[in-house]
């Protein structure tokens, strides 16, 4: 069980720093990486290639240890500069005013909200992943549950920036809550803005409690390998050449510090796992919810295309699409950034995301044809003119049937099982997906608000500068994030991992196989 | 009064934390811990870089009151978020919306299940950990080298001189009988 690799190619493969050579291990033929089982007898393995409990942590340790690859310092930097920008036309904003948006009619907040609920649903794939399929038993999210629930706090903080910055006088942001203050007043409890600054506020908190929960344990992995570096080699590489502060004094004491002395007893882990629960089984209703009430902001007003019922479902069908087509837009990518990554996260964990894309995918397109059905069959003019006149032929036609394109047609191919196993087109599919949802939000809210009840309040939307610039920097900060946490975080959650190795079972026995 | 127990320091003067030993496999760990609490010992606790399935029946841990403690905190927050809505919305800053009565209970209903939620993860959180008693960050088997291997691939058991049933010489025998590799005695209290 403690076998290690001899030799050295392995060992850096191992730690993520060079493709070299697999193992040769044998995979039965016809089932791409050894993950790809039919037979309903079989089950199909979770990690690939027979790794050790040892080889998974240095798998996962490896990648916060040692240096990742060329391409990372060149691919923070121009986030990080994309972020910086981003920055600035926020600045920018703040000290113009809103009116840098073209906020002369209703209709020119469009994409400020568009972005709000472009990533507020993003970020739905993470706790989804790790609260509903840790429910349903679903062990194949262990590889995938860390970096889904890493992406949403990021996406839950480019969603936060939008209204933050939307209200106009950002210094009083904190009107948003219920703070004493000296005018004697209080929030309008009866407003769902209102429910959504509380829904999209639990929802960020509840989703960082779960997620350094679930890292506790790793954080203590990494204290505990610094912590035997240092014992092992007291001289080990320092900081800065000209400081005394050793690497690893540093990783001892911040992981130490986030790990809260975890020390591995079982009868934590009991507890442990009973908590990991109770925050599975609210945060399941909690994810459901928070689309739920942000669809409340439209769904509650009277203006045609958005006073539909069918909008709580239909957004968190949504945000389920839209959120999983995010974790396989990064983590594909990142599985050939990092080689090893494919022994946990196989072509099975692809396949299957591609499934509930597929499904989602179709959810959504009910809902589409759903609001066309209602328009007509309501007999309310209003709906009507909207769905009939508006938005499949009027001036935003081509944004509608982009989205039409992109969510409902695009992940038809997944019906083909090769296309499901194919990673590269998983990740173009979901790229459509990404483009198809933001290009939902922006018909719902523009193709609405553009040919309200009045015709005086008639007007196209053309974005800013500075519109384009916060987008653009919104990107560039969670891109920046994701590169930050692939960098000094534990990437994958290595005791849920570890426990789900078919050698974890207390009931497993070993038919004469090697250490491996 | 309380039986007074025996205090174990080591010829160096350290007292004695516990005995711990080592195991190869999930299923070796998980039947030397039903040994270990068949044989009566209280102050004891498997070391494991994962959670075993079924470990805890295996030590004879009861279930923890955690979901009870937590659904009381979660019920009182999702009280206090109505409570907080009715008063400042419908007692102490009338609000004329839509010609609704002030006070309705309706449309409290989101953000008083919200801050349930709210409650309920922090202490969720906050629970666990104090049952755990942590945070802790000195203890005296993290200062052991051997122990620290059990982050990565290391079972281990430890029982406490703390148990009334402790003896250096058995409690190490019951651990050589049980298949335990490494036994060593872990100093510090």
């Amino acid at each position: 069980m403690t076998t290690l690799h001899p030799d050295e190619a392995a060992a850096r493969r191992l730690a993520g720093l060079s493709t070299g050579e697999l193992p040769t291990y044998p995979v039965p033929p016809g089932t791409g990486d050894g993950s790809l089982v039919d037979d309903p007898a079989v089950r199909a393995p979770l990690v690939l290639n027979n790794r050790s409990f040892h080889d998974i942590t240095e798998i996962v340790c490896g990648y916060a240890e040692k240096p990742p690859g060329k391409w990372w310092l060149p691919l923070f930097g121009l986030s990080f500069t994309i972020a910086q920008i981003g920055g600035l036309f926020i600045l920018y904003l703040i000290i113009t005013g809103i009116g840098a948006w073209g906020m002369n009619n209703q209709v020119d907040w469009a994409w400020d909200i568009t972005n709000f609920v472009f990533w507020i649903g993003i970020g739905h794939a993470g706790t989804l992943i790790s609260a509903i399929l840790c429910l349903l038993k679903q062990k194949w999210r262990t590889a995938v549950n860390r970096s889904a629930e890493a992406m949403t706090i990021f996406a839950v903080i480019c969603a936060a920036t939008f209204p933050g910055i939307h209200i106009g006088r950002q210094w009083m942001a904190w009107f948003l809550f219920p703070i004493p203050n000296s005018n004697a007043i209080w929030p309008n409890f009866k407003s769902p803005l209102l429910w959504d600054v509380f829904a999209v506020s639990t929802y960020g908190t509840v989703s960082l409690l779960f997620w350094y929960m679930g890292m506790i344990p790793d954080f203590a992995t990494l204290r505990d390998r610094a912590d035997l570096r240092l014992r092992r080699n007291p001289e080990g590489p320092r900081v800065l050449p000209i400081f005394a502060l050793k690497v690893d004094t540093v990783r001892a004491y911040v992981y130490g510090f986030l790990a809260l002395g975890w020390r591995f007893s079982s009868r934590h882990w009991h507890r442990y796992e009973v908590a990991y629960l109770v925050l599975a089984g609210i945060s399941t209703p909690l994810v459901l919810s928070v689309h739920s009430i942000v669809s409340f902001d439209f769904a509650t007003s009277i203006l045609p295309g958005w006073h539909t019922t069918i909008f709580p479902p239909y957004f968190v069908a949504g945000a389920i699409f839209g959120g999983f087509a995010m974790v396989l837009l990064l983590l594909i990518p990142a599985r050939e950034l990092f080689p090893n990554m494919k022994d946990l996260i196989t072509l099975r964990h692809i396949e299957n995301m591609a499934k509930i894309l597929l499904a989602t995918g179709m959810m959504v397109g009910f809902a589409y044809s759903m609001e066309f059905f209602i328009a007509w069959y309501s007999g309310n003019q209003y709906e009507s003119y909207l769905f009939t006149n508006v938005r499949a032929r009027g001036p935003y036609a081509w944004a509608y049937w982009t989205m039409i394109f992109c969510n409902v047609v695009t992940p038809q191919v997944f019906w083909l099982r090769i296309c499901r196993q194919t990673p590269l087109i998983v990740f173009i599919v979901s790229a459509f997906v990404t483009v198809g949802m933001w290009f939902e939000r922006f018909v719902i809210i523009v193709t609405s608000l553009h040919r309200a009840f009045l015709p005086a309040e008639w007007h196209m939307f053309w974005p800013t500068a500075v519109d384009i610039g916060i987008f653009v920097g919104s990107c560039g900060i969670f891109l920046t994030l994701f590169l930050l946490f692939l960098r000094f975080l534990p990437v994958f959650a290595m005791a849920e991992v570890k426990a789900v190795l078919p050698q974890a079972s207390p009931h497993h026995h070993d038919h004469g196989k090697d250490g491996h | 009064m309380a039986k007074q127990r025996k205090v174990y320091v080591t010829e160096s003067g350290e007292p004695v934390y516990g005995v711990m030993a080592e195991f190869a496999t999930p299923a070796d760990v998980y039947h030397a811990a039903e040994k270990v609490r068949d044989a009566g010992y209280t102050r004891w606790d498997v070391y494991a870089p994962f959670p075993i399935h079924g470990i805890d029946e295996a030590m004879g841990q009861k279930r923890t009151k955690l979901p009870l403690v937590c659904a009381v905190i979660g019920l009182t927050g999702a009280g206090l978020g109505y409570l907080m809505q009715w008063w400042m919305g419908g007692v102490d800053y009338q609000l004329v919306v839509q010609g609704k009565p002030y006070g309705t209970w309706e449309p409290n209903v989101p953000i008083t299940f919200e801050l349930g939620i709210l409650f309920t993860a922090f202490s969720t959180l906050i629970c666990m950990l104090a049952f755990n008693g942590l945070p802790r960050h000195n203890h005296p088997l993290l200062k052991k080298e051997r122990f620290l291997a059990c982050s990565d691939d290391t079972l281990a058991i430890c029982i406490e001189s703390a148990d009334d049933k402790f003896d250096p010489d058995q409690t190490r025998a019951l651990l050589e009988k049980l298949g335990g590799k490494h036994i060593d005695l872990v100093e510090g209290d």
